[in-house]
């Protein structure tokens, strides 16, 4: 437990001393949102139906161009051999990664998700869903995505195979979340979109980890 | 050692695979080609013409074995790397990453085959129907570990992480289908069933158990075929491929 916090702390300073490099997939996100309306037109009501969409993709994108530098700079420095020999569970010193990802990449997405629901007219009532949905979802991403950046480190095109690799495993969340706003939308419940939601996220929370860190042996063998 | 275990140590050698599948794969080619002419004769010549679709219902026969199979073939594979992965042996890991292919092929056979039903039934070649989507993302996932495959160099390490994705990738399969089921479904419901009664005359559904068992054989005819390509590919400085040469065994 030890190594798990000392890891999650040592990631989480390298967050906060690189800030611009840790703050990258919160501005590509606020560049793929602004690119929609100058590209369909500023009409509030069209921008009101795809917001969700938007957000949601460019939330993807974001989390993916990310993930692709998780374990990239400790593999190059031999950190990466260093955790596989160290006797300390592989599984917990990637989940530390996992939680360091997100903390600094999915929560600032989230943070900013309301700014984004303003830009594009989303409607008021459906925003605390928007929220809570990204609070689940982009755990989800950055859980699948590990095992995906796990997989995918030691080679020279990683970025385009990673996402080739992970969109398909990330439909569900993306399914469940848009259909959870537009419920909300349109004044319906979206509850049951969120425990589902809920559900994956604790799933893969317990799978995660551990395909992780079979996918870092394999990588490093 | 009970006979099982022994089959599957003895399986897992190399030369005794590559013997045992050369010996097997005329008969799988022999058992596919005369089911195929046999349910292909009853598909188009013997069951009756559908009384809402006409003729075009035919394509079923291709389009519902092809569908069918790119499932099970995802399946077998993630079966295939697991047994790789867990007890290392390099036979299994060879079937799964043979399996890919295969498997991509079919999802595309049922994606190209349902879109040509589509045109003259539901008047567009797509739709963004739960299953003919679902259908797509298998056809992704496949080209995820054969793309995850072919971008590690050395083989071994290669065929492990495409059976690690597999693997999570049928972890994922079902919530996939499932959530995209939720998100949007226009496709008729499920027409045959294991238990209770088919909505299918006999019939009709006849040639279709035909033409699904045929492609059956032809996954494992390929399947071994491409194994067997792929081990000589990586063990041609080994022994056993001098030593089967010699021999005049291959």
């Amino acid at each position: 437990m030890n190594a798990f916090f000392s890891l999650l702390k040592r990631d989480l300073l390298l967050a906060v001393r690189s800030r611009a490099e840790a703050l990258q997939p919160l501005f590509f996100l606020l560049v793929v949102v602004t690119l929609f309306p100058l590209g369909l037109g500023p009409g509030p009501a069209l921008l009101a139906k795809i917001a969700v969409g938007v957000i949601w993709i460019a939330a993807l994108l974001a989390s993916t161009l990310s993930l692709d530098k998780l374990f990239r700079a400790d593999f190059e420095d031999g950190s990466l051999e260093q955790f596989l020999t160290s006797g300390h569970s592989l599984s917990l010193l990637a989940l530390a990664k996992i939680i360091a990802h997100w903390l600094s990449t999915g929560l600032p997405i989230v943070l900013f998700s309301p700014l984004l629901a303003i830009w594009l007219n989303l409607p008021h009532e459906a925003l605390p869903v928007l929220v809570k949905s990204l609070l689940l979802g982009t755990p989800i991403f950055s859980l699948i995505g590990a095992i995906g950046a796990a997989l995918t480190v030691g080679l020279r095109q990683g970025g385009q195979l990673l996402a080739l690799l992970i969109f398909p495993l990330l439909i569900p969340v993306l399914i469940l979340a848009t259909g959870a706003v537009s419920a909300a939308t349109d004044n319906l419940e979206s509850s049951a979109y969120l425990l589902w939601m809920a559900a994956y996220a604790v799933l893969m929370l317990t799978l995660a980890p551990f395909a992780c860190a079979a996918s870092l042996r394999i990588s490093l063998s | 050692m009970n006979p099982v275990m022994k089959f599957l140590h003895k399986t897992g050698s190399p030369a005794y695979f590559y013997w045992l599948s050369g010996r097997i794969i005329p008969w799988l080619w022999v058992v596919f080609a005369v089911l195929t002419t046999w349910g292909l004769y009853q598909a188009f010549f013997v069951a009756p013409s559908d009384y809402q679709q006409g003729e075009s219902y035919r394509i079923i026969y291709i389009h519902v074995p092809a569908a069918w199979l790119s499932m099970m073939i995802y399946l077998m594979m993630a079966i295939f790397g697991a047994i790789g992965l867990i007890w290392r042996i390099r036979i299994a890991e060879i079937l799964a990453i043979s399996s890919a292919p295969i498997g991509a092929a079919f999802a595309l056979i049922a994606l190209i085959t349902g879109a040509v039903w589509g045109k003259p039934t539901w008047g567009t070649y797509w739709v963004w129907d739960a299953r003919l989507t679902s259908q797509l993302v298998l056809f992704f996932l496949y080209l995820g570990v054969m793309g995850l495959h072919s971008a590690i160099d050395e083989p071994r390490k290669a065929a492990r992480a495409a059976a690690m994705l597999a693997l999570v990738g049928v972890v994922n399969l079902p919530i996939i289908h499932y959530s995209v089921e939720w998100w949007n479904t226009l496709h008729q419901g499920t027409t045959i069933k294991i238990i209770g009664e088919s909505k299918m005359p006999s019939s009709m559904l006849f040639p279709l158990l035909l033409m699904a068992v045929a492609t059956k054989f032809y996954f494992g005819a390929a399947l071994l075929s491409r194994a067997r390509n792929r081990l000589l590919d990586q063990d041609r400085r080994r022994g056993w491929v001098a030593k089967s040469i010699r021999e005049q065994r291959l």
